[in-house]
């Protein structure tokens, strides 16, 4: 019984609650293969319906149960799946899936470092990870179905639970993961950094880093410098949504009467977002750059063709 | 139930084709095959292969094109359209051909260039030239194409001047319907708020102010002048919306709390149009694109565009604000 204790604890700590970066690269491998075969279902089954609007599916009713009465799929819940689509690719495959597998796993082992700087903020950004994914997946089953308003949730659409059903509860849970999946996004990208910038082993310089290493490295930069504006917008969002304030709101008519909001402005969000969702572009492109830059010329068995170059032409992609 | 034994399946199948794999490498390693070696056969294979994928790739981007190239819209119904076309087809034109020739240069060199013992890759780790070549092409290429794009942007967006002959229009979007409302004789649009909303005045015009009163509000359809600047304001009531009219590559968000303007002069009526597409049916519409609710994929309204007498005479039957 005892041995079985032990047992236990060992397999807790070296699966579970691991802080060794090889283990975590693996989990976010898994969590965001699992998340990517998520979206890419939604996308199979909104893209059934776009093809042929005239046909009934009566095999998607199984999974889809009400969202899909007499195999036809009503528009609101379209609306969520791109939404949910959209998010799920984007953030949680495309960004924590992405660099959170291959940064996890090459940068200790490329520069020469044990370990991450921080193991445990590595494992933290893990969980904040995989909590945020199970929220993303359980708002999908809440009352009046996940939130709709498109991946880029312009208020006020996304603001009022009277524009479209799905921004009652499933809007208040997409934020609530998205804010957790912000301090993930931070707590990962800052350990890339602190690691690249501390960590190199003896005579590894920042001339000699290989390209993919570079390209994690920016891509980190990028993601410390947009994620917080992003969480910004989102908790003005929650205030406006759940506070009554007025950020984004403004001269709003709809169900029939006159809001109070006034003096905010939708535009702002859009800035907001898209101060993040510019350079997210690049945090998504970046890894991929450094990867295949260097595959490629480990298979052609030649040297980086300018290798200088590549990084400027990357810290230029960067600052674009 | 159904559900779950389908999934159960999938994951049943993965496995066994994992665990299949896994024998296959056991196998070959008991043999005292070198698995992880890469031989010249292995080589050879894969650069085959890739080849292949880049006949599959150009057959299906030319059969892709053959087919769906009718679906375009139709040529252009307004004047600043026709930038915009140009625009397009220059971006395009130089855009495929380096497509293609990239391609085929990357999988054909996979091909011809695959591993070979007889052969040993050329160290060669940076050339200045090339690398000052490849970096200016593309960046004068761009530079030229955003700043054609700039200019016709500065061009369209510069509001008709007032002593122009023209056409005001407000255009307002709520959930789910749009409403079009002409300035009127006196060439002016009265104040608007949502709080003025109430009953008939479903866009909240101000009863009050004298430059309302000979504003003429339109639902279901509206008609425009051909060859006269049309000034369109936007307004939205609740979400987002975007006033799309595809046919006059015309597209601009309407975002309550603010207005937000755009003109163009339509070229071509909907008779000529109707003539020039071979289709009876065809009409000029003006769609939101841009996710507002649930019924966003049922907001639209039909325009029409006219010769200026008949666009006088179906103005003249539609009531002012007042009446």
């Amino acid at each position: 019984m005892s041995t079985h204790h032990h047992h236990a604890k060992d397999f807790l700590f070296t699966y579970v609650f691991s802080t060794d970066h090889k283990m975590i690269s693996k989990q976010f491998l898994i969590t965001g293969f699992l998340m990517g075969f998520v979206g890419l279902l939604m996308s199979t089954l909104f893209r059934l319906q776009l093809g042929w609007p005239g046909e009934s599916f009566q095999m998607v009713e199984l999974l889809m149960g009400s969202w899909q009465e007499n195999g036809v799929m009503s528009p609101d819940k379209y609306l969520a799946l791109v939404t949910m689509h959209g998010t799920i690719m984007v953030f949680f495959l495309l960004t924590a899936g992405l660099s959170g597998t291959f940064s996890n796993l090459l940068i200790p082992l490329q520069i020469g470092a044990r370990d991450m700087a921080s193991g445990f903020l590595n494992m933290l950004s893990y969980w904040f990870f995989f909590l945020s994914s199970v929220i993303m997946i359980i708002s999908l089953f809440v009352e009046g179905g996940s939130a709709s308003a498109g991946w880029t949730i312009y208020p006020p659409l996304s603001a009022l639970p009277q524009a479209i059903p799905g921004s009652g509860a499933g809007m208040t849970l997409w934020l609530v993961s998205m804010s957790i999946f912000i301090v993930s996004s931070l707590l990962g990208s800052l350990n890339y950094i602190v690691t690249i910038f501390n960590l190199r082993t003896k005579g590894m310089t920042m001339t000699r880093l290989p390209l993919t290493i570079w390209a994690f490295l920016l891509t980190a930069v990028l993601g410390v410098l947009s994620f917080p504006v992003l969480l910004s917008a989102a908790l003005l969002l929650v205030f406006d949504r759940s506070f009554g304030t007025s950020f984004y709101l403004s001269d709003i008519y709809i169900g029939g009467q006159v809001l109070e909001h006034s003096g905010g402005s939708p535009i702002l969000f859009e800035h907001l977002f898209w101060f993040l969702g510019h350079p997210e572009v690049y945090i998504v492109l970046l890894p991929a750059l450094g990867i295949t830059s260097e595959i490629i010329s480990t298979m052609s068995r030649k040297p980086i063709f300018g290798y200088r170059a590549m990084i400027g032409s990357m810290m230029a992609i960067g600052f674009l | 139930m159904m559900t779950i034994v389908v999934i159960i399946t999938a994951i049943l199948i993965v496995t066994v084709a994992s665990q299949l794999l896994k024998i296959a490498e056991l196998r070959a390693k008991s043999k005292g095959e070198l698995i992880y070696e890469v031989s010249e056969k292995a080589g050879k294979t894969q650069g085959t292969l890739l080849l292949t994928f880049l006949f599959v790739l150009m057959g299906f981007f030319f059969w892709q094109m053959y087919s769906w190239y009718g679906l375009r819209l139709p040529d252009s119904a307004s004047i600043h359209g026709e930038s915009i076309d140009f625009l397009s087809d220059v971006t395009y034109m130089i855009i495929t051909p380096v497509f293609i020739l990239t391609h085929i240069v990357l999988l054909w060199f996979c091909y011809k260039y695959a591993y070979s013992s007889k052969r040993k890759a050329l160290f060669f780790s940076h050339s200045n030239k090339l690398e000052a070549i490849w970096t200016i092409t593309p960046a004068l290429v761009l530079t030229v194409l955003i700043l054609m794009g700039l200019t016709s942007w500065n061009q369209i967006m510069t509001p008709v001047p007032s002593e122009t002959d023209h056409v005001l229009i407000e255009l307002t979007g709520q959930q789910f319907t749009w409403t079009a409302r002409y300035a009127g004789e006196d060439k002016k649009l009265g104040r608007s708020h949502v709080t003025l909303i109430e009953g008939v005045n479903a866009t909240g015009v101000d009863a009050k102010d004298e430059n309302a009163k000979d504003d003429k509000l339109v639902k279901g359809e509206f008609h425009l002048p051909v060859g006269v600047p049309v000034q369109f304001v936007f307004r939205s009531l609740d979400a987002i919306h975007s006033a799309y009219l595809p046919h006059f590559r015309a597209q601009m968000n309407c975002v309550p709390g603010i207005t937000t303007q755009f003109n163009f002069t339509p070229t071509i009526t909907t008779e000529e149009m109707k003539a020039k597409t071979g289709n009876e049916d065809f009409n000029y519409v003006l769609l939101c694109n841009k996710i507002c609710g649930a019924a966003h994929y049922n907001m639209q309204m039909d325009v029409v565009v006219e010769s200026q007498e008949d666009y006088d005479k179906w103005l003249a039957e539609q009531k002012t604000f007042v009446e």
